[in-house]
């Protein structure tokens, strides 16, 4: 008898079962695996046949600003947390960045549930590339892993759900002084590194990047940084509608990930953050456009 | 040799359980106990890229004895099989239990119906939120499964070791002295083809950093709770006399993997 002779076929709707099915030869990435076993996982498979832009029509959530920052000893990512559907707020205190491994993080805009379930699922590749292997990706394996998830939504992104992430990552074999990384990405999955040290996505950036244009430097430390992304966050909300300011009467502040070599990935306390957002306030408080 | 026409079950059985016996007799040994932190992985590797033990899941560890290709190629399935668990439902709906009742029944298969059952035996370990929620499974190779409460020992000459760990062991250790008595434990054997078979006392053995793969399921830890004990870190943890001991493996053995030369478990007696 053969091995094989117990490996079920797959089906298209159900994971495989008993641990033979796991046990032929195959992928590290867990991604390839799913797509050949159990396709119904995936996220962003839209029914064929759709006229264009037919997703439209379903108003589903969309999320907004996003920036990112190099500094010295790493790079800060940080996010609003207003989703809108519409004219309406969909939802107050969404969250946006992600971390994704030990170094590094994701961003979303765009269509918010393709999104988080693509990161949701880039996030198991990292670490599942780590356990097989023994070793995690290099920041330009992961954000090129990242590019073809993104390619691979192009269907999606045409008819209205397009998803646009925000990759960033401490390079730990660079330098440290190069070894803060932005990667963006377009709806093609299109991949393109920002090596100025600041960039955002979303319907805010445009404001956010003016903002930080005028007031980053990548030489200066976390805490300015992290004021730094504050600020560019609230210069999009201010000029934005659909980006969500500092909420201080709930107390919903913006989501804040710094990634260094010494620490990795760490999500900014609330405590922390929400001295910097009141300090922010107060100082606009006194000049409304910053400066 | 002739191959007869007929051979009984029972024979059969009798054979297949003898050539996974011996496969497994020839490697070095891994210890799996649990400890006050949570669960503990010893093994005497010297290779620093094949691993005896690694991570499967946030709260998994797998340790394994035997053939190198088999144990590998399990240890990749029940990381998809997990993963891909974890990912359609939550990572919580993941358990060491569901992990280890996959590899049973993916042995006692083979055991059974395939030309050669895998030459391994296997630890699924899981780490509790309380100390009473830490599990021990030992898979052998035939697909018994057992659920140890204390330790775990697998490989070559596993009666001394388990035998001083009887003596040693008890509840409630922490991390230095967990590894303590599982290195004394692994030293209580002889090297396997070593001097232990001409006549003379096994010559004492002192294992150092160099010759340990140690990693520990941390319960402190918040999500991923495996983490390898390396370098100075292990040194500062191993007992007195073993931090000195740094010996290189003899440049013409291999230094992990499979512990036997290729091909020799088919051919050797």
């Amino acid at each position: 008898m053969e091995r094989h002779a117990l490996t079920m076929p797959f089906s298209e709707s159900r994971p495989p079962t008993g641990l033979d099915a796991y046990l032929a030869p195959g992928p590290s990435s867990f991604t390839d695996f799913v797509t050949a076993n159990a396709p119904h996982l995936l996220p962003g498979r839209v029914p064929e046949g759709l006229a264009p832009h037919a997703g439209a029509a379903l108003d589903v959530p969309h999320g907004t600003t996003i920036v990112a920052l190099v500094f010295d000893e790493g790079v800060v990512i940080a996010g609003d947390r207003r989703a809108t559907s519409g004219n309406v707020i969909a939802q107050r205190d969404i969250e946006k960045i992600f971390i994704t491994d030990g170094y590094s993080a994701v961003g979303i805009a765009g269509s918010a549930g393709i999104a988080i379930q693509m990161v949701r699922l880039f996030t198991v590749d990292l670490e599942h590339y780590e356990k097989t292997e023994g070793v995690p990706l290099s920041l330009d394996g992961k954000s090129n892993k990242l590019a073809g998830m993104v390619a691979q939504n192009l269907g999606a992104a045409m008819q209205g759900f397009v998803v646009v992430p925000l990759f960033v990552g401490y390079d730990t074999e660079a330098e440290p002084s190069k070894a803060g990384r932005i990667v963006t990405y377009d709806a093609t999955g299109g991949r393109y590194d920002e090596w100025l040290g600041y960039h955002s996505v979303g319907s805010g950036s445009v404001f956010a990047k003016s903002s930080l244009k005028k007031i980053h430097r990548t030489d200066a430390d976390l805490a300015t940084t992290v004021r730094n992304a504050i600020e560019a966050l609230y210069d999009a909300a201010d000029d934005d509608s659909a980006t969500g300011g500092p909420d201080l009467t709930r107390r919903i502040y913006p989501v804040v990930v710094s990634i260094t070599g010494a620490d990795g990935a760490v999500r900014r306390s609330e405590e922390e953050i929400e001295a910097v957002v009141r300090d922010v306030v107060a100082r606009r408080t006194e000049h409304p456009d910053g400066g | 040799m002739t191959m007869p026409f007929y051979s009984s079950v029972d024979q059969l059985l009798r054979d297949r359980s003898e050539l996974a016996r011996k496969g497994i007799s020839r490697g070095r040994s891994v210890v799996v106990l649990t400890y006050t932190g949570g669960v503990l992985f010893v093994a005497e590797n010297r290779s620093k890229a094949l691993h005896k033990v690694s991570e499967i899941y946030d709260r998994i560890g797998f340790a394994a004895v035997g053939r190198y290709n088999e144990f590998d190629n399990l240890r990749t399935g029940g990381i998809r099989m997990a993963d891909v668990r974890g990912y359609s439902y939550d990572r919580r709906d993941v358990s060491g239990q569901m992990l280890a009742k996959a590899y049973a029944q993916a042995l006692g298969t083979a055991f059974v119906e395939q030309q050669k059952p895998y030459e391994v035996e296997l630890c699924v370990a899981e780490v509790g939120v309380t100390a009473d929620g830490d599990q021990l499974y030992r898979i052998t190779y035939d697909g018994s499964i057992t659920d140890e409460p204390q330790f775990v020992v697998m490989g070559g000459t596993t009666e001394p070791i388990s035998t001083k760990l009887k003596d040693t062991y008890q509840p409630g250790l922490d991390l230095a002295a967990a590894i303590g008595i599982a290195v004394e434990g692994l030293e209580a054997a002889a090297t396997p083809g070593g001097n232990a078979g001409n006549g003379g006392a096994p010559a004492s053995r002192v294992l150092g950093v160099s010759a340990l793969e140690v990693a520990v399921l941390d319960r402190s830890r918040p999500r991923r709770t495996f983490r390898r004990i390396l370098g100075p870190a292990l040194r500062d943890l191993l007992p007195e006399e073993n931090r000195a001991v740094d010996d290189p493996a003899p440049s013409a053995e291999p230094v992990g993997g499979d512990d036997t030369a290729a091909g020799s478990a088919a051919t050797e007696s």
